[in-house]
């Protein structure tokens, strides 16, 4: 049976026009999706029952056994950690929360260790962005900062950019002029009108440059900014300010690098300057399916998008302190939860060594480096191909996700409101 | 069976022609009867000012924009915040709180009913998620259609059934309650950076009017038998010298339905200035208001701005660029594909600023001048002007002369030459104020039908009592007590159940959501509509198939079905 519409739950193109072939409770053929959309639908390496330490090895228990464990776990904390989120649906980040809320938590999203910077530099200045298909339909120059869509978003150049038939583009190729800036040619880079190669940390100083030519103060700049010739500066300013309507992504190679939320900052700041004299927005390349969609489920409940403690009884949120690094570093939580995420592959050794040593439980579909620190693993249905529910794009559309195929795993939501049952009549109304 | 009696309640229900009798109001399973049985719980109103619940027709509490505002705001979430509390979950934010921290605060003021002004239809999941988490009141969504494409074909080739057929597929499919317009055709010009400003500019590429698009929108509406009329934000909002484009905007409407008004016209106090530029901004209430007195067939809302900060929200996203300009604070913008724009920043009110003295004067003046208060309802187009907490101080300034005087003598002194409100005595009265937080809203909305703003046998039992004696207390002199009493109800009854007790929410909510359904024959489906379904395939970056918000997504859902002139 083919399935038309399908939406990919693997990164924030949350892509929908993927035809699933399917038979019995088998994936057996994807088309339009992208190799790593393929290599989603059709792995087949998940765990099959929950799992439990027991001494040196892990035993196979039963779902009850699991819930009741989970909740035992994190009713005896003093300060649980609610980690992860972004690969899961919305409907299960709101239990999560309201679990964080009963529980005195803290909850945060994977966020923390990836566009956790954009969103503080948001909060300074604002983001004048636009969904993606404003930018299908009229931009003219596209600019990757520090982002490699070909390879980390594949379908990104050809359902929303570069490659996208348009509106107002009748040879969207063709007219459409990409800019590139990295610290190495990327596959993406092979492709752009301008590469500029910038030296590593030194993004804040070449936005400021192409801010001062934007304000028309480029006298001041020196001959080179950042490793980049001034007349490649002047060159891609004019490109951007004549723009009828211009596009900046940028991924963690400015997020993540030196000056952080600064530099998103700058680059807001540039965008904002852009507008002045043309059409300007910018968007952050969101690396998991659903981040955005915890950004945005924790945002209507507790106000605050990621790193958020409950401890006070209200929310508090202070990144740098709430965020779950931070308090994993510091040895201050005594049990945590891993919702649909990995942080045993994405957090510094001194954290998964943490993680290690208190009780860590994990809810996701397969084995992985975050198995290896937990204590218990309670298996689940994949969002997307054995269990429904919303998600939001990279640019904030929501997208309800398809069922493909019954299996008998049960959802996030389902394994989370059992365990928040409990937490409910063990805590009070 | 549950049954409720609430015993010596001065009731106020403007739409029963019920204007300060003591009685007792019956309440079985959620309605209001004519009399319950003798085991009925009862609650004394004490002879306490008893009204319908309170109805705002047009505030932005949920969806993509309303949770940017709180997203990008770390610091007006601190500025409100309360802990777990009985079944009242955590609340953040002072202008933008969290949609239980909304849902909480509307309950305790008596509100169970609220139009959320604008929602992008591509992202209306999402706001239909944010209604489900505001469980105290009713949600209906505006459903934005300033820039859509098909509908801009559509006026183009001047085919209003056309228009009309694409209203009806988009409101069943994104489960939307009415038609806005957020600055017709500007949010579309501001997809290159630009905007239109007048009536009659033309839009890029799609060469079609503000002024055609209202008319054609305005007689769609009519043709799909909305409940509520067209609810237009006018274009050039916030700009110096823009009430001649809400008079030539007035002017366009024709008197096209017997039972509401044909426009509603939202936010008007930002649509009712002089002057050329921010240097001799003046009020033109007396010009607005003498059209909408001498014009039935037009509803408008105040959108009173109160002092102090808040946060501006709204799809009119260059309007929110001109705003920055001078705000210099921080900005977002947010465009959508082939529908409409949004913008959102941060604004402090200031007495200081003679712009923003003369805004708050306006306001206040649409509504004392106003002869008919069906045709003038409160908001302050939340947050945009104020966040909704400020209402009952505004209930006071409109019902006490010495309560203006005492405001006015705070305000910047080159105030008073700009302005008429020094000028009016005129003060509401219970009964004014009782049209303009909820029975005007219930006929403007088209809910009535509904059972909602009035206490007749049938209606909804939403039922709100405020601890003010109306015959004990001067409004004009005891303006404090006034204002004491709308902030805080005693009793606020959502369909029959008492969710909150002075001040405190006392249960877990259900809401429902209120949507629109109308009926076209199958040569103005669009679902079989070639040129409609290219939008999807071509240019919109969602399919067809997932583009509908799906019933699962409104686990109360009234649907209000229509049966188009299609």
């Amino acid at each position: 049976m083919k399935i038309e519409d399908v939406v990919c739950t693997f990164c924030g193109c949350l892509c929908d026009d993927l035809v699933v072939e399917v038979e019995g409770d088998m994936v057996v053929n994807v088309e339009n999706g992208c190799t790593l959309a393929n290599k989603k639908f059709m792995g087949n390496n998940r765990l099959k029952t929950p799992i439990k330490r027991d001494g040196g090895n892990w035993k196979k228990v039963g779902l009850d056994e699991a819930i009741q464990t989970a909740a035992g776990i994190l009713l005896d904390a003093d300060r649980p950690l609610l980690y992860g989120w972004s690969g899961t649906h919305g409907e299960a980040q709101t239990i999560g929360v309201h679990m964080a809320e009963l529980l005195g938590a803290v909850i945060d999203n994977t966020s923390t260790v990836c566009h956790g910077p954009s969103i503080m530099a948001i909060q300074e200045v604002g983001h004048p962005g636009c969904t993606l298909g404003q930018v299908k339909n009229r931009a003219d120059v596209i600019v990757y900062w520090g982002a490699n869509p070909i390879e980390a978003h594949p379908r990104h150049m050809s359902r929303y950019t570069t490659y996208a038939d348009g509106f107002f583009l009748k040879e969207a190729f063709r007219e459409r002029k990409v800019i590139v800036v990295d610290i190495r040619k990327t596959e993406t880079a092979n492709i752009a009108d301008e590469f500029i190669m910038v030296e590593p940390g030194a993004d804040y100083a070449l936005l400021s440059a192409l801010r001062a030519i934007v304000r028309g103060k480029g006298d001041v700049l020196p001959r080179t900014v950042a490793g980049v010739e001034k007349e490649q500066l002047i060159r891609v300013a004019d490109i951007c300010m004549s723009a009828k309507f211009g596009a900046m992504f940028f991924g963690l190679g400015l997020t993540m690098s030196r000056g952080k939320y600064k530099n998103i900052r700058n680059a807001i700041e540039l965008t904002e300057e852009l507008n002045r004299h043309t059409k300007f927005t910018i968007s952050p390349m969101r690396g998991h399916w659903n981040v955005y969609g915890s950004n945005e489920v924790f945002t209507w409940i507790t106000g605050y998008p990621f790193a958020v403690d409950f401890a006070r009884g209200i929310a508090f949120y202070n990144p740098g302190e709430t965020t779950s690094v931070d308090i994993l570093k510091r040895g201050e939580c005594d049990a945590c939860l891993v919702v649909g995420s990995d942080p045993g592959a994405h957090f510094p050794g001194d954290c998964c060594r943490h993680l290690a040593d208190i009780p860590t439980i994990q809810i996701d579909p397969h084995v992985n480096a975050t198995t290896h620190l937990s204590r218990l693993q309670i298996p689940v249905a994949v969002t997307g191909i054995d269990a429904e529910g919303t998600a939001y794009r990279m640019d904030g559309v929501p997208i309800r996700t398809r069922k493909v195929i019954d299996t008998t795993y049960p959802s996030d939501s389902e394994v989370l409101d059992k365990i928040y049952q409990i937490i409910r009549k063990e805590t009070g109304p | 069976m549950s049954e409720l009696l609430i015993k010596n309640a001065c009731v106020i229900d403007p739409l029963n022609g019920i204007n300060g009798d003591v009685m007792d109001i019956a309440i079985r399973d959620g309605r209001i009867v004519e009399d319950v049985g003798s085991s009925a719980e009862v609650i004394d109103a004490d002879r306490c000012l008893t009204l319908p619940g309170g109805i705002d027709s047009h505030t932005h509490v949920c969806g993509t924009k309303v949770n940017f505002g709180r997203y990008m705001s770390p610091e007006d979430m601190r500025a409100g915040r309360t802990s777990r509390n009985g079944s009242m979950h955590v609340t953040s934010g002072y202008s933008v709180p969290t949609t239980f921290g909304n849902s909480y605060r509307y309950s305790t003021m008596g509100y169970t009913t609220l139009l959320e002004g604008a929602m992008a239809p591509l992202e209306a999941r999402h706001t239909h998620e944010e209604f489900t988490a505001t469980p105290h009141q009713d949600m209906m969504a505006n459903t934005l259609f300033d820039g859509n494409w098909s509908i801009m074909e559509a006026v183009r080739e001047k085919d209003v059934k056309r228009a009309a057929a694409v209203v009806a597929w988009i409101l069943s499919a994104v489960k939307g309650f009415a038609i806005k317009l957020t600055n017709p055709g500007g949010t579309e010009a501001w997809g290159w950076g630009e905007d239109v400003s007048s009536i009659h500019d033309t839009v890029p590429y799609f060469e079609v009017t503000p002024a055609e698009i209202i008319e054609t929108m305005i007689r769609a509406n009519e043709l799909l038998r909305l409940p509520h009329s067209v609810h237009l934000h006018c274009n050039n909002l916030g700009v110096p010298g823009n009430y001649r484009t809400t008079l030539d905007t007035m002017n366009l409407v024709p008197d096209l339905n017997s039972r509401r008004q044909s426009l509603y016209l939202t936010h008007l106090q930002f649509h009712s200035y002089g002057g050329t530029t921010w240097r001799d901004i003046d009020s033109r209430s007396e010009e607005i208001i003498r059209v909408v007195n001498a014009s039935p067939h037009i509803v408008i809302d105040m959108g009173q701005i109160m002092f102090g900060r808040t946060t501006t929200m709204t799809a009119d996203g260059p309007m929110e660029f001109k705003l920055y300009m001078l705000h210099h604070n921080k900005w977002s913008n947010h465009d959508v594909e082939l529908e409409t724009g949004s913008g959102i920043i941060p604004v402090y009110y200031s007495k200081k600023s003679v712009v923003n003295c003369v805004m708050w004067a306006i306001g206040l003046e649409l509504a004392l001048q106003a002869k008919n208060p069906w045709q003038c309802l409160l908001t302050t187009d939340n947050p945009n002007g104020a966040p909704f907490v400020k209402y009952p101080e505004i209930i006071a300034l409109l019902m006490s002369k010495r309560y203006r005087d005492q405001e006015c003598a705070l305000l910047d002194p080159r105030t008073e030459k700009r302005v008429p409100l020094m000028a009016i005595d005129r003060e509401l009265d219970w009964n004014e104020i009782a049209i303009m937080t909820r029975a005007g809203q219930s006929r403007a909305l088209g809910i009535e039908s509904l059972g909602k703003g009035h206490l007749a046998p049938g209606a909804e039992a939403d039922v709100a009592i405020y601890p003010i004696r109306t015959t004990e207390i001067d409004p004009s002199a005891q303006f404090q007590q006034v204002m004491a009493g709308f902030s805080r109800t005693m009793y606020t009854i959502k369909r029959g159940r008492v969710v909150a007790r002075n001040g405190e929410v006392i249960v877990e909510g259900a809401n429902s959501t209120i949507w629109v359904k109308p009926r076209v024959s199958h040569e103005y489906d669009l679902g079989n509509d070639p040129e409609f379904a290219k939008k999807f395939q071509q240019y919109y970056t969602v399919r067809m198939r997932n583009y509908p918000v799906q019933e699962t997504y409104l686990p109360r859902g009234v649907c209000i079905e229509t049966e188009a002139d299609l």
